[in-house]
């Protein structure tokens, strides 16, 4: 007998008892749906997340002054400035340093016309756009020689802008006020987004470090009354440039061995990676939770073989008894088990998919498929098919055709 | 020579402690295209002697030979594969697959042979046609009458062109008027050439046979040759006094 045929034969019996078939599979179908459904939720929320770590820049480490740990008061980061104008300078320097702005912020009202929004005011320099891939959707924006001018331009962020203007207009050429001082609108950034945490990074204005300083918040001359943003020069080097600067402004800040740091780096990449590996963590966790139940359903496989191989007994007398061989009727239940598991396999899924895309629609999640999760849950079903059909398959080609042919 | 030989066959299960010797040296021989019948009450060894004749069964000691081929010790497989090409099975509850039509549960055999699909098909009808059941190829053993469902059985015994037809009880299960029938079918096989032999323990359906071989406690009783009755159909106005639905006056 050919593999088709053998095919062929265990299809025919397996249409002789459609409902069985199908209610022998549905665990399979469970599983699979499960594991598949579980999967693309999973790996959706991961690059959601690994998409808005993106969004905040590429890269990125944040240095920030101050830090928790320093005398008896939590003040908190930023809460005591210590970074100087000269640090910036030197971390700028750093072979593993692609760029490195200032961020000076404040919350402050910023008003218009006939409309006023209260904001968050940021001072930095143009290369913090290059760091946050950050364009202006209308207009331009300002530029180093703003900064060496102390100009009194002002970028708005879209909800800045809408709130201020209105949905649509274009505020370049308007002119704001903040804290009492004219600023005029040279450019509208593009829309940024929200971060997985919510926080809407449209909702902000931007200023020249130099005209925060001098007009918005005054500070003390030498240090940096914010936090320091830098990009690293490639991917893999977030965490060198994140062991320079801390050398480097230890260095500089004069800490002995036995001192904590008085500054603290966000490493933004890590950050991202740790998010996307508890997503993968919870992920990894419900699909082994389904990979269980797919073994069950293996098991009930093997349950249902078992019944239908004592239930055919005097069909499989017959068929020795006509001529077939162990090895064929072995083949045949096997072939069984195989086919049913496989169409259990890709029916699972088919209705994972479709659980999914509901679930994504309903939920408002976002979904990702992987054609090799859907490819190894259908090999892998198979094999719980061929695994479980084994027993059966077995019991069934060592039945003595005399006794099968009189089972009643 | 003889198709069938045996010579002092033995066969002995073990039921614990002590052995039940089923067959005790029975010496046979039959002929290629000889109509035996073997009867025998229960416990005498038919069955057993039918098993090993089938090559379903090995005989514990002795041997058995088809057309000289020794097959006493032969690997299951082996046999497997004499059945399929050398021996055609009836039984008595015709052993059909369920919900299998009549022309797949033919082409059975032909599966096991290695032939393919189109050849199954084809020596499949021819062998329906031969029992008389061409138009009910398609239909499935629930949907046919008990000697039809025992002509489809003959049919799938005879597909593989085998020199022995075994017919365990062939009729049994059916009425006196479809005995007949099937018993004609397989007289009419035997004049073709093909070798019947049949367990039966009733006299009527021995009858048929030109030869009686009778079994008690493991051993050949008597082997008689003699005349058959032809089995001839019975008429269809004795087909409505058989049956009950008829209602009417006689």
């Amino acid at each position: 007998m050919t593999l088709l045929e053998i095919l062929r034969v265990a299809l025919r019996a397996l249409r002789r008892a459609k409902m069985r078939s199908f209610l022998t599979t549905l665990g399979i179908v469970i599983g699979v749906s499960a594991v598949i459904a579980m999967v693309a939720i999973g790996d959706g929320a991961k690059a959601r997340v690994q998409a808005n770590f993106d969004s905040m820049g590429a890269n990125m480490l944040m240095v920030m002054p101050g830090t928790t740990t320093s005398g008896g008061a939590h003040g908190g980061f930023g809460s005591l400035p210590t970074l100087t104008w000269d640090d910036l300078a030197a971390i700028q320097t750093l072979s593993a340093v692609r760029y490195a702005v200032p961020y000076l912020r404040t919350a402050a009202s910023v008003v218009s016309e006939d409309a006023n929004w209260t904001t968050s005011v940021g001072g930095t320099s143009p290369d913090y756009f290059a760091i946050r891939n950050w364009p202006a959707a209308k207009g331009s924006l300002f530029t180093s020689s703003d900064v060496d001018a102390t100009t009194k331009v002002i970028l708005l962020g879209q909800t800045v802008a809408t709130q201020l203007f209105g949905a649509g207009v274009d505020p370049v050429g308007q002119q704001v006020r903040v804290m009492n001082v004219p600023f005029q609108v040279v450019g509208l950034l593009a829309p940024k987004g929200q971060s997985s945490f919510g926080q809407d990074f449209d909702d902000v204005v931007i200023v020249p470090h130099t005209t925060f300083r001098a007009k918005i918040q005054g500070g003390l001359k030498n240090l940096i009354s914010g936090a320091i943003q830098v990009s690293a020069t490639g991917p893999d080097t977030t965490t060198k440039a994140e062991n320079q600067m801390r050398s480097l402004l230890r260095d500089r800040h004069r800490l002995g061995q036995d001192k904590d740091d008085d500054f603290s780096i966000r490493n933004m990449a890590e950050i991202a990676a740790g998010a996307a590996d508890s997503v993968g963590t919870i992920t990894s966790l419900l699909a082994i939770i389904a990979a269980v139940s797919l073994l069950v359903g293996g098991i009930g496989i093997m349950n249902i073989m078992l019944v239908s191989v004592t239930e055919r007994t005097r069909e499989i007398g017959v068929r020795m008894a006509v001529g077939a061989r162990s090895r064929d009727i072995l083949l045949q239940f096997l072939t069984e088990a195989l086919v049913l598991a496989t169409a259990g396999g890709l029916l699972g899924v088919a209705v994972g998919v479709a659980g999914a895309q509901w679930t994504a629609r309903f939920m408002g999640w976002s979904v990702l498929y992987r054609p090799e999760v859907m490819v190894i849950a259908v090999v892998f079903s198979g094999l719980v098919g061929v695994v479980f059909g084994l027993y059966p398959a077995h019991r069934a080609s060592r039945l003595d055709p005399i006794q099968a042919l009189r089972f009643e | 020579m003889s198709l069938l030989h045996l010579e002092d066959v033995w066969k002995t299960y073990a039921m614990g402690e002590t052995e039940l010797h089923a067959l005790r040296g029975v010496t046979l021989s039959i002929e290629s295209g000889e109509f035996t019948a073997v009867m025998g009450a229960s416990g005498s060894g038919k069955s057993t002697l039918m098993n090993l004749l089938g090559c379903l069964d090995r005989p514990s000691r002795g041997r058995y030979r088809i057309d000289g081929e020794d097959v006493s010790a032969l690997p299951p497989d082996t046999l497997a594969a004499i059945r399929n090409r050398t021996i055609g099975f009836v039984f008595q509850n015709f052993n059909l697959l369920p919900r299998t039509s009549a022309v797949e549960n033919v082409e059975l055999p032909l599966l096991y042979a290695g032939l393919g699909a189109p050849e199954r098909h084809a020596r499949a009808r021819e062998a329906l046609d031969r029992v008389g059941l061409s138009d009910r190829a398609h239909h499935h053993p629930n949907q046919l009458s008990g000697g039809q469902q025992q002509r489809v059985a003959i049919a799938r015994a005879l597909v593989n062109r085998p020199r022995l037809l075994l017919a365990d009880e062939p009729t049994g299960n059916l009425d006196s008027r479809t005995s007949v029938e099937v018993m004609a079918l397989l007289q009419e096989l035997g004049r073709d050439g093909i070798t019947v032999v049949l367990v039966t323990h009733e006299a009527d359906i021995a009858d048929y046979s030109s030869r009686v071989i009778v079994m008690r406690d493991g051993l050949v009783r008597s082997d008689q040759r003699r005349t058959a009755r032809p089995a001839v159909a019975l008429a269809p106005a004795e087909e409505t006094r058989a049956s009950p639905a008829g209602g009417g006056p006689p």
